[in-house]
């Protein structure tokens, strides 16, 4: 946590910025992304997408969001 | 006449042909070869979403997971660990249960690392997970897999997208006669005929994605082999004549002039 109460993340390897407690429901609605479409892993730990607004955002934090693409 | 069923751990399928959902121009070309072809199975990858570009168009509005089962696959892994993390991710997202297991070992040819593939099987079965596998179609690793639990075995005919055909004939039949799971020819398929040839040696279905997706007129193709899996599967259940030298006239001869 720097000065401004910000910490830094690292969503799907880019570096995001955010405000201290700010917790996983909050980066999900941010991002726009349809929750019923994604599994979210923090910490290489997957998460229950129901708890995601328990979730709180530490300095650092490492968060997945994938989806289903086209594949073989 | 009875209807002749596909069972995959427990789920029931009328089409025995499987496709992938790679390589399209886009995702109405994607979405429309899929109908077509009939399937009402399709692998599917696991990706990162684009959290900078939201306008990206995402697979599931265009082809509807409630009509169409997606079979999440572990495209581009090549270790064991990359593998059940990507599976356990898929399963995250909506409860798939059925998966498609593929760990690589070789970036040239694509062919899977059968150590990686086993142990991978092993823990997913554990699990609780219905593990597709793809593999290579040596019979005494087939026969480990099918004893790990999976719940299919899906050998390749020829290294991923070549379209070379089924290579290896004799090991494909010697599959077909030690699998008591669904066999199903995974990669390797170039052409209708390919697909009716797996089919016609019994196989109980096939996977088919670069010939259909990179043919040059994939609607086409995906009507072709359709048709082409129909048409081997009745072939093969219609018990053959066997093959002779010599020639067997059409038409008795009583009556001649």
């Amino acid at each position: 946590m720097d000065k401004n109460n910000k910490i830094k993340i690292i969503v799907n390897g880019k570096l995001l910025t955010v405000n201290f407690k700010f917790s996983l429901k909050n980066l999900i609605e941010q991002l726009k992304t349809p929750i019923n479409k994604v599994a979210i892993e923090l910490n290489k730990e997957i998460v229950d997408k129901k708890k995601i607004n328990k979730i709180f955002l530490k300095n650092k934090d490492k968060i997945e969001i994938v989806h289903f693409i086209g594949g073989g | 006449m009875k209807l002749d069923i596909l069972k995959i751990a427990n789920k029931k399928f009328k089409s025995r042909l499987i496709v992938g959902t790679g390589k399209y121009k886009n995702m109405q070309e994607c979405a429309k070869a899929i109908k077509i072809s009939g399937a009402e199975i399709v692998t599917v990858a696991v990706r990162r979403v684009n959290i900078s570009d939201r306008s990206k168009p995402l697979l599931m509005d265009y082809i509807n997971p409630k009509k169409i089962m997606y079979l999440p696959n572990t495209a581009g892994c090549f270790t064991s660990n990359d593998a059940l993390r990507t599976l356990r991710l898929a399963r995250e997202i909506g409860g798939w249960k059925i998966v498609k297991l593929e760990v690589l070992g070789d970036k040239k040819n694509l062919f899977p690392d059968m150590i990686e593939t086993l142990k991978s099987t092993e823990v997913l079965t554990k699990e609780g997970f219905k593990v597709m596998v793809y593999c290579n179609d040596d019979p005494l690793m087939c026969k480990r897999l099918e004893n790990s639990g999976a719940s299919a075995i899906m050998p390749l005919a020829a290294p991923i997208g070549s379209g070379l055909g089924i290579q290896n004939k004799t090991n494909i039949k010697i599959l077909r006669h030690q699998t008591k799971v669904p066999l199903i020819i995974d990669a390797g398929i170039g052409q209708a005929s390919d697909a009716v040839e797996a089919m016609e040696m019994g196989c109980d279905a096939v996977l088919i994605n670069t010939a259909i997706a990179k043919a040059k007129k994939p609607f086409q193709m995906a009507e072709a082999m359709k048709y082409a899996v129909i048409s081997g599967r009745k072939s093969f259940l219609s018990g053959r004549i066997m093959p002779n030298f010599h020639g067997s006239p059409s038409t008795t001869k009583k009556g001649l002039i």
